[in-house]
């Protein structure tokens, strides 16, 4: 499946190449498709294209390196 | 008459046909819709607006429907209060609330961008809506859904309390519980949305949705007389409506209906979840996600979509943002009550406590207009203000007793009597 994720990188993560990392790790296609990155902090907008099973380790193995995932819409629950 | 030009990518400018759709295939970036105004001068004006009924329709040319509107119908058009005893507390000139927490048929300014949401949804062929809610967007898509013949689910956290399940469940709708985190909730409604072929209202038909925000906006400067306010308060969850109030503003002016007032939009949130009024503050264009931790639940979004928006609106018109404690949240939604009769829910609290904040800090100066967003009703957040509450003193059935408690309490009119 395709997923379309954004990803937040905090302050001790925005420097290291998790995404680089993560294509070593699993077999998945990244494709950044939009990017901004500062000191503190870093969004990226990734589309993941990999088997469904792979695809959820990949956003699990994401999580516990301390990046934030969201759906491609953020929030979706409202008040 | 059809104004409607396409959907628009907010990032990248891609153009889209009109069609389910709420993401940018190049750059992910939202879509929003565009219009020609073009076509609508010398034709939409102040007399066309005033000849019609008092329902936020009353500007569907500026809607993005091909026809007339199938689901609420009757909705909008909330009551602008002079707010004349509050000005006295606060020490301002010229102060309104905008009243939507008498909106019908839900209580909440929910009920305007559903009302829009689903109706677009009807004209593309849906037969069954959705949403993911804590609260007034649950009950809002669930009654105007049983209302329009629509069949509906609404996704909830398992532990919701059971007053706001009664609030949608009331309807008829299909409720889904959801045992799960937050995030874990969120991503299970997009994938939800991304496979089943419903009208999901915060998701495929979001950029329609969220256009309805701008009825508010267009009610505001129609009932200070074709004038736009010098000063917005805005509550900000996803932070839609500060960006759709201004769109308003810059529709209006574009069309001639009003001047220029050169209008500053404020955004407010609850301290315990103020993702974009941190990033105002310390000037950042990246929103930094937080766990949300306040009684303003309906405010509550940690990772709000339309932040980044939302704060360049603000500093663009020369607003600012700001938060409050939950105690100044409390204290603000009494304010309201016992100065202008208007018993708000948790976000008005959030939106009047900072108004407060803003006037004493000099932000918002104390002799120009000020329209305060009220969007939704008290009544729906009973426990957050319970405790705030005197209990009432009990007697006997006995004018000795309460002779004795006038007394006690007014002496002056125990006297008079």
């Amino acid at each position: 499946m395709k997923l379309r994720v954004y990803l937040t990188f905090h302050e001790d993560t925005v420097r290291q190449p998790i995404i680089w990392k993560l294509g070593k790790e699993f077999d998945v296609v990244t494709n950044i498709r939009t990017a901004e990155v500062k000191d503190h902090m870093g969004l990226v907008g990734l589309e993941l294209d990999g088997d469904d099973d792979v695809i959820e380790a990949a956003i699990d193995w994401l999580k516990a390196q301390g990046v934030h995932v969201d759906p491609i819409e953020q929030n979706i629950i409202e008040g | 008459m059809s104004i409607v030009r396409a959907l628009k990518c907010r990032e990248c400018g891609q153009e889209y046909a009109i069609e389910p759709n709420h993401v940018c295939e190049f750059c992910f970036g939202p879509l929003e819709i565009v219009y020609d105004y073009d076509q609508l001068e010398g034709v939409f004006t102040r007399e066309l607006v005033e000849s019609r009924p008092h329902t936020m329709w009353r500007y569907k040319e500026l809607l993005p429907l091909d026809g007339d509107p199938t689901v609420g119908v009757q909705n909008g058009f909330t009551p602008l209060i002079r707010a004349r005893n509050l000005e006295k507390v606060l020490g301002v000139s010229e102060l309104y609330i905008k009243n939507d927490s008498v909106c019908h048929p839900t209580l909440s300014f929910k009920d305007r961008v559903v009302s829009v949401a689903l109706s677009k949804a009807v004209e593309f062929g849906f037969k069954t809506v959705a949403c993911a809610s804590t609260g007034n967007l649950a009950g809002s898509v669930a009654a105007n859904a049983a209302a329009a013949g629509l069949e509906s689910y609404v996704f909830i956290p398992h532990d919701l309390e059971q007053g706001k399940v009664l609030g949608a469940g009331i309807f008829g709708t299909s409720i889904v519980g959801i045992d799960g985190a937050y995030d874990d909730v969120n991503r299970l409604c997009s994938e939800v949305a991304g496979k089943y072929g419903w009208a999901f209202v915060n998701v495929n038909v979001r950029p329609f949705y969220a256009e309805g925000s701008k009825t508010y906006g267009y009610e505001i400067m129609e009932q200070l007389g074709w004038r736009a306010p010098k000063h917005v308060v805005v509550p900000m969850a996803s932070g839609s409506l500060c960006t759709k109030i201004d769109k308003a503003i810059k529709e209006f002016i574009r069309l001639g209906l009003v001047e220029d007032q050169e209008t500053a939009i404020y955004g407010a949130q609850a301290t315990g979840c103020s993702p974009i009024s941190q990033a105002v503050k310390q000037g950042s264009d990246l929103i930094k996600p937080v766990q949300a931790d306040t009684i303003a639940k309906s405010l509550a979004i940690g990772n709000p979509a339309d932040g980044y928006y939302a704060s360049r609106v603000i500093r663009d018109s020369g607003g600012w943002a700001e938060d409050v404690s939950d105690e100044e949240v409390v204290d603000a939604i009494k304010l309201l009550a016992e100065t202008e009769g208007i018993f708000t829910e948790t976000a008005g609290g959030v939106t009047l406590g900072v108004t407060r904040k803003l006037i004493e800090q000099g932000r918002i100066p104390r002799d120009e207009s000020i329209v305060v967003c009220i969007t939704g009703n008290g009544l729906k957040t009973q426990e957050a203000v319970a405790d705030a509450i005197a209990r009432p003193r009990v007697i006997r059935p006995s004018i000795h007793d309460f002779d004795a408690m006038m007394a006690e309490e007014r002496p002056a009119a125990a006297a008079d009597a």
